[in-house]
């Protein structure tokens, strides 16, 4: 007992010690917080993408362009400025040339333009083949973000462009582009009581636009597949409903079925395995999901109310749907096998088309209140509701793959007395300030997002 | 066995002590200054000795006038060390004899640390008016006095100041900086663990002498891209805001800092 207290003792001491030889002087590390900044666009500088004498000549047989590689640096700077997220500089600031830039930057001259980040690349003709570099530099840290090189078949000029700005748009958010996809849309013609409606697909900006149905049957509510380049649409056939599949691909076409009454908006699983869709019954809408494999099809919703829209998390574990069970249209979660069943909309107006981004977060709708429409969001439990966009008559939003930007029609009256009307496609983003109009060659409305074509 | 037992203690003993003498919290007892500061009257008396009070008052300009083209010649210290036992011997001696009195009662160690501070603070006051004032006119010592005291106040504060963080106007100032400076990425998603903790290392005017992101093993996980981005937008920032707005003085306690960027309060607006 005495030998415990004498160590306890000792050890005490050369604790003491110990303290007292520690240094005594400290400083405190100072810490500040920093939680604001700008929201500015990040100001980019895109070089042309330098190219030999020879490449040109070769591309301009084939492709008939001047330059190639300006023009797939305008591609990417019309992405990026499109994005709204980045401010792409002016060229004609720009003091040094693309073939030496490539190489090696010499980062105080595009210090001096205000850049943060620089895109440099290179287009050579190789094997009757396009191959195309491209670099991403950090200005301020005078270092080499990315380097990549593509090889393709000279066609697909465009596309390498959108994929340099993915690319680009990856290294720099963090999150996934959404420039290397296509949306399919109605394609709206003549007046509106005797409208020809057609299928129709375009590049997400706007190029390459093709018509896939001649326009000779009234088609609606188009729908990508998540996984691959197949989509759902609904078409009238001798006044009855179909719902079709079409591979984008190949061009091939076939009816999934033909269903009872009024049909709506079928929209495939996160697996692209089914298809979820409304169909009234006996007087009664319900949520349906039918087998694209043994084409069984199972009914969802069980409830007298009309319930329509119905939309899959990306897990595919829930769905989303609108429904006027409580007396007027409102939006509701249950999970995929259409048990617990609720209510996540509590605002004033009329809430619709609710669709799942698929990042999984928000839930994006349309909703109607005193005579206006609305295009927004709100959490998956219904809090945090935001409204984006505010016009005389719009609907339909479909999510960018990256879950970021929403696609939607608007109806707009084409003068002032109210007469003709105008339908076109827009595009925002969840900051609710990047509103911008997609180009069409005619008017348009449906429109629904394709997945990334490349990954 | 004995011996080095004894030789052990001996030295521990030794090393005790001396580690307990240069201890601060030990050393560190008040010193009444006041008196040493009456080195302060060498300056002055060469060219008066007048007590007249009625005359006070031009003296006193005229010392201010002076005092003007004096702050230049300030500068070398070993000149006015010079000046001061050719002007007044008596003086010197009072300091000696606190001296020798305080080393009776003092660490003779601590009393040298003083008297050093003592010396810079006479730098700085050599040419306080008030003490001049106070010596021609009488009236004025205390005020003189009481003025001493408040400059000892805030000469503590700064000692204190050394180990506090930044005063909020310093720290405003340098907020203000960043914000400008930070593009924050808006593809960020809101409900991430978005905190990057960036460690610096100053140069006296701000600029950057090294950058380091406390949490780097984190950036090249997969699956923390959007960390990644955050923690390079944070670095840029820092890149094109520097040289940082920084307090002018203090530079031992600000010379490390680290920056806590988080962007969760903008990306959920």
């Amino acid at each position: 007992m005495q030998e415990k207290c004498w160590k306890d003792k000792m050890l005490f001491r050369y604790l003491f010690i110990l303290l007292i030889l520690l240094p005594i002087k400290v400083f405190a590390l100072i810490e500040v917080d920093i939680t604001r900044g700008n929201l500015n666009p990040l100001p980019v500088a895109v070089s042309p993408l330098s190219i030999d004498k020879n490449s040109k000549s070769n591309f301009k047989k084939i492709l008939n362009k001047e330059n190639l590689g300006s023009e797939i640096s305008i591609i990417v700077e019309n992405n990026l400025k499109q994005s709204g997220l980045f401010n792409p500089l002016n060229k004609d600031a720009f003091l040094q040339e693309p073939d030496i830039a490539n190489l090696k930057p010499r980062f105080e001259d595009w210090n001096l333009i205000k850049a943060q980040a620089l895109v440099t690349g290179k287009v050579t003709f190789v094997d009757e083949k396009l191959r195309v570099e491209f670099r991403l530099w950090d200005v301020l840290a005078g270092k080499e973000m990315m380097a990549l090189a593509f090889t393709t078949v000279p066609n697909n000029w465009r596309r390498v462009g959108h994929i340099i700005t993915d690319k680009v748009y990856e290294r720099l958010t963090g999150e996934k582009g959404y420039f290397d996809t296509r949306i399919i849309y109605i394609s709206e013609e003549g007046p509106k009581t005797n409208r020809i409606k057609k299928l129709a697909i375009m590049d997400q900006d706007g190029f390459n636009n093709k018509f896939l149905t001649l326009g000779n049957e009234l088609v609606l509510t188009p729908r990508f597949s998540p996984t691959n380049q197949m989509v759902t649409y609904l078409s009238y056939f001798k006044n009855l409903p179909r719902v079709y599949l079409l591979d984008i691909e190949t061009g091939m076409q076939e009816v999934v079925g033909d269903f009872p009454g009024m049909t709506f908006a079928p929209r495939f699983s996160p697996d692209g395995k089914k298809i979820i869709m409304s169909f009234a019954k006996d007087g009664n809408s319900d949520i349906y999901t039918m087998d694209l494999e043994n084409r069984i099809v199972e009914r969802i919703s069980n409830h007298p109310s009309i319930d329509t829209s119905p939309s899959y998390s990306p897990d595919g574990k829930h769905i989303t749907f609108n429904s006027d069970r409580s007396g007027y249209q409102q939006i509701y979660v249950m999970s995929s096998s259409g048990k617990n069943v609720k209510r996540i909309s509590f605002g004033s107006g009329l809430y619709g088309t609710p669709v799942w981004s698929p990042r999984g977060d928000l839930i994006a709708f349309t909703k109607l209140h005193k005579g206006k429409f609305y295009i927004g969001v709100m959490r998956t439990d219904g809090t945090g509701e935001r409204l984006l966009t505010e016009n005389f008559y719009q609907e339909a939003p479909s999510w960018s793959p990256n879950g970021r930007v929403l696609i939607f029609y608007r109806e707009t009256k084409t003068n002032k007395k109210g007469e003709g009307f105008s339908a076109k496609l827009w595009s925002i983003d969840l900051t609710g300030y990047n509103e911008k109009m997609v180009v069409t060659e005619t008017d348009a409305s449906d429109p629904s997002w394709s997945s990334l074509l490349s990954n | 066995m004995n011996r080095s037992v004894t030789i052990s203690f001996g030295l521990h003993t030794l090393l005790f002590i001396v580690t307990a003498m240069s201890l601060p919290f030990l050393a560190k007892k008040p010193i009444d200054l006041p008196p040493i500061i009456s080195v302060e009257l060498i300056q002055i008396t060469d060219k008066t000795n007048i007590p007249f009070a009625p005359k006070a008052k031009k003296i006193i300009e005229k010392v201010k006038e002076k005092e003007k083209k004096l702050v230049s010649e300030q500068a070398p210290p070993k000149k006015i060390k010079k000046q001061k036992p050719d002007a007044v011997p008596l003086p010197d001696e009072k300091i000696e004899k606190i001296k020798k009195i305080k080393d009776k009662k003092q660490n003779p160690k601590k009393v040298e640390t003083e008297i050093k501070q003592i010396s810079e603070f006479e730098q700085k006051e050599l040419f306080d008016s008030n003490n001049i004032a106070a010596l021609i006119d009488k009236s004025k010592v205390e005020s003189a006095e009481t003025n001493k005291k408040l400059d000892k106040v805030t000469q503590n504060q700064d000692k204190d100041m050394d180990f506090a963080g930044l005063t909020l106007s310093e720290e405003d100032a340098l907020k203000a900086q960043i914000f400008g400076c930070w593009s924050i990425p808006l593809g960020l998603p809101f409900n991430e663990d978005l905190l990057v903790r960036i460690k610096l290392q100053l140069k006296p005017d701000g600029s950057i002498i090294r950058s380091e992101v406390l949490d780097h093993a984190r950036m090249n996980k997969p699956g923390q891209k959007f960390y990644k981005v955050l923690a390079e937008s944070a670095l840029r920032a820092i890149k094109l805001c520097q040289p940082l707005r920084v307090p002018s003085t203090g530079y031992e306690r600000w010379k490390n800092m680290q920056l806590n960027f988080d962007a969760r309060e903008m990306l959920e607006g």
